[in-house]
């Protein structure tokens, strides 16, 4: 089934009454969007008491697991950093394979979450290999760009000239000397039943898609933004305005791929500025509220590297437009 | 001693290992090919595709994934297998530990083979000995019959409820996997009966007994974080589990002995002519074979040489060891693998500490020798007796303890 088809919008008054399978009591940082991800993509779950979560090592999973508590209601399993979807694997094929015996009855449906160190970096390799072996599962992968849970390290989701313990701001470099990884695009090459990219501030559209990429037949991967105000440097309360504006400023344009029609559509904030491209917020507006680019305003501003940096994701959301294009 | 019907095939050892996964009803086999356990997966990639097992067969990307998929198919309540080699066993070294201090009974065939580099497919024993603290049960195969016969065991040991320990199965690269030997299968409904089926641990939440499986009727979290406050509880959990496997092995030994007709000793280690010898060598795997050759040619000239063969390495049989070389003039520890920097291997130093304790200590020298696939000649075994019997009747032991046999000069 094309996952356009797949029509479901949720309603805020439901998901209030919903039971919760993320509970209180996780121990991530106050206003951390990771948290937001956890609740958001759990309420949009077709059967969310019938599935298993494989997460990798991060945020979430530190934060939410510390023995002898969880804050999970569903089964729920970590092992290691960089092979959530091979457990994931493993997991289905328990199944499938019991379920042939006559040992289970049911297939449960299975959610990875990781954040981009392992979605982005050391992980690529397992979650490209279970996608190509079709398995049945949702990857979500949140993007807080960096390795915030060991210290914020840059990843390959690092913004470029963004500071972080491993990519200093000094006299010779200017932060993160390169661009981010296009990941979303990376796996969507894969073909998998559905790819998208998402924004918890625009929750409705993030969740429609979580329960497409569960409903889809197939693999699928939901590459998310969740802003990380200890990395980002940020004020903690503008973690929803921070997501807001890497949408509108085109550095995270939302879009997503059906892998049956095998076609790239653009989500509707990100419409709407395709149509009135007067709408698109010069990227400084998404830089400036951030002190890890404090050093592209102050003391002194530098123009050649904002300059660049706008050059940068002007030139990705072009790319974006023209694989969209219907 | 009445035994069922068993049929003879002419396999080698991958083939062997194949076969006993293929009766023991494996639910989940993730595998990543790497020489010399690549007839393993080929063997059960027909099995697979004639229909002849209800596995689910994932075919992962790497053994990191191989090892991945396999716990989480464990922790999914499935019976596990996979097997690797050196180069694959390195990468999923990392999972390796996980699996077994999450207590998933995976069971792993390693075809031993050197580590890279220089980049060689062939037989040593130094990476799967390099896992010996890794938590896992680790047993030792001789032949191609013992992989068959070990293999089934290894289900069984380590789905044990006392235990809930992955297993180790190792058997010599090309040695055993790539020779072609007689080999004795169970008549599959025999072997069936034999493993049974997988009935995962079970764990008391909130004063309530459910299994320690992902189960969305018994939701439970499994792989939290546990720091300074629950870490070590969990390690020593981990060690006593090590520990009741020892009488498990021991019983499941004898049951196989009374099924098949065929026992590996106490199912720890396997002695031959130890009682009244003057001079011992102590050894793991197929080398096990060659020595007990020539301990028979030099019995039958009267020259009292014995022969004991290490089967299980975790949990190491240190009191056995003991028991049986305590008074024995002099022992040789051969090893197929060497400890760079250390007195000797894994090996020498566990059965030279075995036996500290004990009054009557014998000599005791440590050979490495046979890495990268050198072929081990009789001749070797023969000089290391001679060696031996020389340390006996003279008292003097050499300057040092242990040496490379085998080598170029």
């Amino acid at each position: 089934m094309t996952t356009a088809k797949i029509k479901w919008r949720p309603k805020i008054k439901e998901i209030a009454r919903q039971e919760e399978y993320f509970t209180s009591g996780q121990r991530l940082c106050a206003g951390c969007p990771a948290g937001t991800v956890a609740r958001l993509v759990m309420h949009a779950l077709p059967r969310p008491e019938n599935t298993i979560i494989s997460n990798a090592t991060g945020c979430l999973e530190v934060a939410s697991t510390i023995y002898p508590f969880t804050a999970w209601r569903v089964p729920w399993m970590h092992s290691l950093f960089e092979n959530a979807p091979a457990n994931a694997s493993g997991i289905e094929a328990a199944y499938k394979a019991r379920i042939r015996r006559g040992l289970e009855k049911e297939m449960p449906d299975l959610l990875v979450f990781s954040g981009d160190g392992s979605g982005f970096d050391i992980g690529v390799q397992a979650a490209s290999g279970a996608i190509e072996r079709r398995h049945n599962f949702l990857y979500v992968i949140y993007d807080n760009g960096s390795y915030s849970n060991t210290g914020i390290q840059r990843s390959g989701a690092t913004p470029m000239y963004a500071w972080s313990t491993t990519s200093e701001v000094g006299k010779a470099e200017p932060g993160k000397p390169v661009w981010r990884k296009p990941i979303a695009l990376i796996y969507a090459a894969h073909n998998p039943a559905f790819a998208a990219t998402a924004s918890i501030y625009h929750w409705k559209d993030f969740m429609q898609k979580v329960r497409k990429g569960m409903e889809a037949e197939g693999p699928a991967v939901i590459h998310v933004k969740a802003p990380c105000h200890r990395s980002w440097r940020y004020k903690e309360e503008l973690g929803m305005q921070m997501s807001k504006l890497a949408v509108e400023t085109c550095y995270h344009p939302l879009w997503e791929y059906d892998g049956e029609t095998r076609s790239y559509s653009l989500s509707t904030a990100s419409k709407v500025i395709q149509k009135k491209p007067e709408r698109k917020k010069p990227i400084e507006e998404w830089l400036e509220p951030q002190g890890r680019f404090r050093h592209l305003f102050r003391p002194k501003r530098r123009d050649d590297l904002l300059k660049e940096f706008q050059r940068r994701t002007d030139e990705d959301w072009e790319h974006i437009l023209r694989i969209t294009k219907q | 001693m009445v035994v069922g019907k068993q049929t003879l095939m002419g396999i080698n050892g991958d083939e062997a290992v194949a076969y006993a996964a293929k009766q023991a009803l494996v639910d989940v086999c993730a595998v990543y090919p790497i020489t010399p356990q690549t007839i393993i997966v080929e063997k059960y990639a027909e099995f697979v595709a004639e229909g002849e097992v209800h596995t689910e067969f994932v075919r992962v990307e790497s053994e990191h994934s191989a090892m991945s998929a396999c716990v989480g198919a464990a922790a999914a309540g499935a019976r596990t297998f996979t097997a690797s080699a050196a180069n694959g066993i390195e990468l999923m070294n990392e999972v390796i530990f996980l699996a077994s201090s999450i207590r998933m009974p995976i069971v792993l065939a390693v075809a031993d083979r050197s580590p890279s580099g220089p980049i060689n497919i062939h037989c040593d024993q130094t990476v799967s000995l390099a896992q010996r603290d890794t938590g896992w049960i680790m047993l030792y195969c001789e032949n191609a019959q013992e992989a068959y016969d070990t293999t089934l065991q290894a289900f069984r040991i380590a789905e044990h409820a006392d235990v809930q320990l992955p297993v180790m199965v190792m058997l010599d690269g090309f040695v055993l996997t790539h020779t072609l030997e007689n080999v004795y299968l169970l008549e599959d409904k025999v072997a069936h009966k034999f493993v049974g089926t997988r009935v995962p641990m079970e764990i008391e939440v909130g004063g309530q007994k459910i299994p320690l499986k992902l189960d969305p009727k018994t939701p439970i979290t499994i792989g939290p974080l546990a720091l300074f406050d629950y870490y070590l509880e969990t390690r020593i959990q981990h060690h006593e589990a090590m520990e009741r496997a020892r009488p498990v092995i021991s019983s499941i030994n004898d049951e196989w002995a009374k099924l098949s007709g065929r026992k590996y000793g106490d199912g720890f280690i396997q002695s031959f002519e130890v009682d009244d010898a003057d001079a011992v060598i102590v050894t793991t795997g197929s080398t096990a074979g060659t020595v007990r050759y020539v301990a028979r040619q030099l019995r039958a000239k009267g020259k009292k040489v014995g022969l004991l063969k290490v089967r299980t390495f975790r949990p190491f049989p240190s009191e056995k060891v003991a028991e049986i070389l305590e008074g024995v003039p002099a022992v040789g520890v051969f090893e197929r693998t060497h400890s760079i920097g250390s007195l000797g291997g894994p090996l020498f130093n566990e059965v030279r500490s075995a036996l500290y304790d004990r009054d009557k200590r014998p000599a005791v020298l440590g050979y490495y020798g046979g890495l990268g696939g050198r072929d081990l000649h009789p001749d070797y075994f023969e000089t290391i007796y001679k060696e031996l019997f020389k340390v006996k009747q003279t008292g003097e032991l050499p300057p040092r303890p242990v040496k490379y046999i085998s080598h170029r000069e």
